[in-house]
């Protein structure tokens, strides 16, 4: 079970208080007209399903209900960070997580 | 390759079976072959046998980067039944299910295949519809199911709690009597064995890192025992698939998460066929060495790790639990996970891809076993007419762009 911390509570809980809401930075399309089928079909369906450092969404479900980012190994699970959404994560660690 | 049979066993016991051939070499990687398969599980596997079976194709090489059927083909929880909704996904599973009736004479080796019946339950009365609705549908496209009612639920499965007093009730479920299980690690040696037998190289310990390419085109994969060249790659990597897409600079419309099961210690015979329960989330059947063998749901998060959170098994438990009180003082022996290749509408991908000559099989996610033997039968005729098989057109890696996904999510029942 992960141990994640709402960057909005100030709080670490546990993981079932949350809902995961897949990778994060993917901007909504500014001017959706314009989108090609095949810019759609990026922006809706393809990952980068990273294996190492990923910055993914949460949604702390059981808590405030607020969306924010987590900086995640998808291999060791370690957390790096939470920070709230529309702000940059930190530097990545270097190399592999513990 | 010598022929298991009643006389080789006997013949066998005479020398104390310490002389019985190896299954398979473990060759050293040639410079350059006409396919490269990355990937030696059930799937992979499936593919180079049926390459060289059906397609005459037998310069092929399965590259494993650690043993045979060390990956989800080893931690699944065995069900195989075909009875998915859409036509699209009913064909390409029953002509799985087809090839299971007929796999352990084919392959000369017992894959203790058993059709042992698959129930899939229903808890309310929405449940009850979306059966009615799948039963029909797989009986239009000549599966076999039916509806049951509790009475006849509670013949087949005399340990299930079916008290209408209970919190999610039994109401009825879809049965399909030629759905079951099989011996996950047979199935990779016996299709191991088979494909070696007809001089496909097996290697393992051999891990990609790299796929080359050049003008567009394939030449070969960067290994850890070098490079080996070919003008064609599958790669049949599941959880994997991101990380070898990565490596010819795609993305795949794919997600890896942790998906987790559990044996018991081993009990007498007391579970003579699956049961699933999509409502309550639990599914669960037992081997023939005696322990139940249970899968819980998959992980919400992404991860590689073969390992997820104890509350998603803490779940399965109670819904195992509800469904069979008796089990309630049973012992789990032993318990892992498996990363699992998720497609957003739960159905697999078989297809070409932009770069000629490279070709992916993955988005099998939660429920890939049961369609072992269909996704290497199609994956290698795809592979071998540069082009995709009749029954895997539904499912290139373009219907994510076309908009023309089978929503398989639910509609089947559960996931697995
Ligand atoms: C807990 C659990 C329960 C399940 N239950 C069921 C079920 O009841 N019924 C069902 O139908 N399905 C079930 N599944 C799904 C099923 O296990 C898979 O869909 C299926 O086994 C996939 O087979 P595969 O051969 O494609 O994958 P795998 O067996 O995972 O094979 C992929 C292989 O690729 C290798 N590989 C990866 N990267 C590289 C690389 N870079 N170089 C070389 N080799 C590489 C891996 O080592 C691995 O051996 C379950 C899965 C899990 C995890
Ligand atoms: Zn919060």
């Amino acid at each position: 079970m992960l141990k994640i911390h709402c960057p909005y509570c100030d709080e670490q809980r546990e993981e079932e208080e949350f809902s995961y809401s897949g990778e994060a930075h993917i901007s909504r399309p500014l001017d959706p007209g314009a989108l090609s089928d095949a810019d759609w079909a990026d922006y809706l369906f393809f990952r980068k399903n990273t294996r190492g450092w990923h910055h993914e969404m949460w949604q702390h479900s059981a808590g405030c209900r607020r969306y924010f980012n987590v900086t995640r190994h998808t291999v060791t699970y370690e957390i790096f960070e939470s920070y709230p959404m529309g702000t940059t994560p930190k530097a990545l660690p270097k190399g592999d997580a513990r | 390759m010598g022929r298991y049979s009643v006389f080789s066993l006997m013949k066998n016991a005479l020398s104390y079976h310490e002389n019985w051939q190896a299954a398979w070499h473990s060759p050293k990687p040639k410079k350059h072959y006409d396919v490269i398969i990355i990937g030696g599980g059930g799937h992979g596997l499936a593919t180079a046998y049926y390459l060289a079976k059906e397609h005459g194709i037998t310069n092929v090489a399965v590259v494993e980067k650690g043993y045979l059927g060390g990956g989800n083909t080893a931690r699944n929880t065995t069900i195989i039944r075909s009875n998915y909704l859409w036509d699209e996904a009913s064909q390409l599973y029953e002509l799985s299910m087809k090839l299971w009736e007929g796999l352990s004479q084919e392959l000369n080796f017992n894959v203790m295949f058993s059709q042992r019946g698959v129930l899939n339950l229903g808890h309310s009365l929405q449940d009850m519809r979306d059966i009615a609705r799948r039963v029909n549908a797989n009986r239009l496209n000549g599966i076999d199911g039916e509806v049951l009612g509790v009475a006849e639920i509670q013949k087949i499965v005399p340990l299930l709690n079916c008290s209408p007093t209970s919190r999610y009730p039994v109401l009825g479920a879809s049965w399909q009597p030629r759905g079951g299980t099989a011996r996950h690690d047979a199935v990779a040696w016996g299709y191991a064995r088979a494909a070696a037998a007809m001089g496909v190289d097996l290697i393992q310990q051999c891990e990609v890192s790299g796929i080359r390419t050049s003008a567009g085109k394939v030449v070969g994969v960067e290994t850890s025992q070098g490079f080996i060249g070919a003008p064609k790659v599958g790669c049949v990597v599941a959880g994997n698939s991101g990380v070898v897409a990565a490596m010819a600079g795609m993305r795949l419309p794919i997600e890896s998460r942790p998906l987790q099961a559990m044996v018991s210690e081993p009990l007498k015979p007391c579970l003579d066929t699956v049961v699933m329960s999509n409502a309550v989330h639990g599914y669960i059947s037992q081997s023939d060495k005696g322990d139940l063998v249970i899968g819980a749901g998959v992980d919400q998060y992404n991860g590689y790790g073969q390992r997820g959170s104890f509350h998603v098994i803490e779940h399965t438990m109670q819904a195992i639990c509800e469904l069979f009180p008796a089990f309630s003082r049973v012992r789990m022996n032993r318990q892992w996970g498996g990363i699992v290749d998720t497609c957003p509408d739960a159905c697999p991908i078989v297809s070409k891809t932009s770069v000629q000559g490279l070709f992916f099989n993955c988005g099998w996610g939660t429920g890939g076993f049961k369609a072992t033997p269909g996704s290497g039968y199609v994956f290698a005729d795809t592979v071998a007419h540069d082009r995709p098989h009749p029954l895997a057109e539904a499912f290139t890696i373009d219907r994510f762009t076309s908009g023309a996904l089978i929503d398989e999510h639910g509609a089947a029942g559960v996931a697995h």
